[in-house]
């Protein structure tokens, strides 16, 4: 495959950044989007030129490490993580352009790679459980109906990379901050903390400068995970019994 | 009260009350249009004008409204405040975007469609309900009683079809700000459940056919009327 790439490359984050067009020739249609990205880096290294800078890790689809809005789209035209987005999904000639993730909350840190870890800042304010839960419990120890552990696992799936903020219109993190909620407040281990987590993790995802929820859909269309809508309709009915409810006036 | 306007100032406080709003209003409209219908009625107007006296002088209409225009007021402020807020949260945005592949124009477009409905509303008050209540207004008696004839108002106005189509046009954006206000102010509130979402999508979906189209009806049969 013969392909026009229209990367967006950017020193620093001071820097105003800009698109820049690599011809590539001799893509394989079986490769991976990343292995593409691979063989551009390496004709770029061989002129002397610096390599373009994206994240990525396990290549496995279960990291979350991976990013990229490319034409137009978080992990590009199919619901998956980059990684696992292969070539075969473009058309021989094409040009594709690939962004970074774009929200006040993720700066770019040099061209394609973004610092996500406003997340983090957000799990770090409550989404844990601080009872000590011992080794792994044995099958069934627990009493949780199917259907409730199947929900709070969907919820768990989140890899948490940030495709939810990158597709909604208002950069806002919903998506993400109500599966880490959900995934919680549906179990037993979680209830000691559900309400204060609640408020202290909306009130990080708010400081954290994302948007607010237009109920759009867009993060659930984008999620390479499959995370759905339910999980944001819990999060508002959490925090608003925990406004309610709480002792923390 | 700390705690309230800790609440109300996060963003799901403001989407809350973005939906709360938004469902007084969608019920406003409800009521408004089944009195307004009454200008159809073929009797030159007397049920109409004995209908609009009759709500302006019941006490718990006049404090419903006030707070109608209130909650009016808080669902523009706050949708103000909320786009701001949403509009900062990406300072560059993407050179391109699929963004239709993954969601409805209406539901992305909900500022712009409230911003016409927001000029329909101020040429609406200043047309009618100013009129009505601080214009010199011709009267008509039935039963020996005299009443403000509205009917007359009305019907010289829709006999422009200029004001018509301003009308209808507007009815159209109101339809689609209906289509998406509807189904996500229950999901804002948390309403979301496997039994009742998809029959709250349907409701939403008749409720922004049906209710604007009524009302679209009413300057359309008026003017019909008028040549």
């Amino acid at each position: 495959m013969k392909l026009t790439l229209k990367v967006w490359r950017q020193k620093n984050n001071a820097d105003k950044g800009g698109f820049v067009s690599y011809p590539i020739d001799g893509i394989s249609k079986d490769m991976s989007f990343l292995e593409m990205m691979d063989v551009l880096n390496e004709q770029l290294t061989e002129k002397g030129e610096d390599p373009v800078h994206f994240d990525h890790d396990c290549r496995e689809g279960i990291c979350g490490m991976c990013s990229l809005h490319i034409n137009g789209k978080p992990h590009g035209p199919q619901q998956t993580t980059t990684c696992q987005l292969h070539m075969r999904s473009f058309s021989d000639g094409e040009t594709i352009t690939i962004e970074p993730w774009r929200a006040k909350a993720f700066p770019v840190v040099k061209d394609l790679v973004v610092d996500r870890s406003a997340f983090d800042r957000i799990i770090q304010a409550g989404g844990y459980v601080s009872v000590n839960t011992g080794g792994v419990p044995d099958a069934n120890e627990i009493p949780i109906p199917k259907k409730i552990a199947d929900e709070a696992f969907d919820a768990a799936t989140c890899i948490g990379c940030g495709a939810c903020v990158a597709a909604c219109k208002n950069a806002s993190a919903m998506l993400f901050t109500s599966a880490k909620i959900s995934q919680l407040a549906m179990l037993p281990q979680g209830q000691v903390e559900r309400k204060d987590r609640a408020e202290k993790m909306i009130a990080q995802m708010d400081a954290e400068g994302f948007g607010a929820c237009t109920n759009t859909g867009a993060c659930a269309a984008e999620c390479p995970k499959g995370i759905s809508l339910t999980n944001i309709a819990r999060m508002n009915r959490e925090y608003f019994t925990a406004a309610v409810t709480t002792e923390n006036v | 009260m700390s705690w309230v306007t800790k609440t109300l100032n996060s963003t799901l406080g403001r989407k809350l009350l973005m939906a709360l709003t938004g469902i007084f209003l969608i019920l406003f409209l409800v009521v408004h249009l089944a009195g307004n219908l009454q200008l159809l009625i073929p009797d030159n107007g007397e049920s109409f004008n004995i209908y609009a006296e009759t709500m302006a002088n019941n006490p718990f209409i006049r404090v419903v409204s006030i707070g109608n225009f209130a909650f009016i007021l808080i669902h523009i402020i706050y949708a103000a405040v909320l786009s701001r807020q949403n509009k900062s949260a990406r300072p560059v945005n993407y050179a391109t975007s699929k963004a239709s592949t993954n969601s409805t124009w209406s539901s992305r477009n909900m500022g712009i469609l409230g911003t016409v409905i927001l000029i329909f509303l101020i040429i609406h008050l200043r047309g009618f309900w100013y009129e009505f209540k601080f214009g010199e207004m011709p009267t008509a008696e039935y039963g020996g009683m005299i009443y403000k004839d509205g009917f007359k108002i009305v019907s010289e106005a829709f006999s422009n079809i200029l004001y018509v189509v301003v009308y209808v046009v507007s009815m159209g954006f109101l339809a689609f700000h209906l289509s998406h206000g509807f189904a996500s102010a229950f999901q804002t509130l948390g309403l979301n459940h496997a039994k009742y979402s998809p029959l709250i999508q349907k409701i939403g979906t008749g409720f922004s056919i049906l209710i604007p189209a009524l009302f679209a009806l009413i300057p359309i049969v008026m003017y019909i009327q008028s040549l």
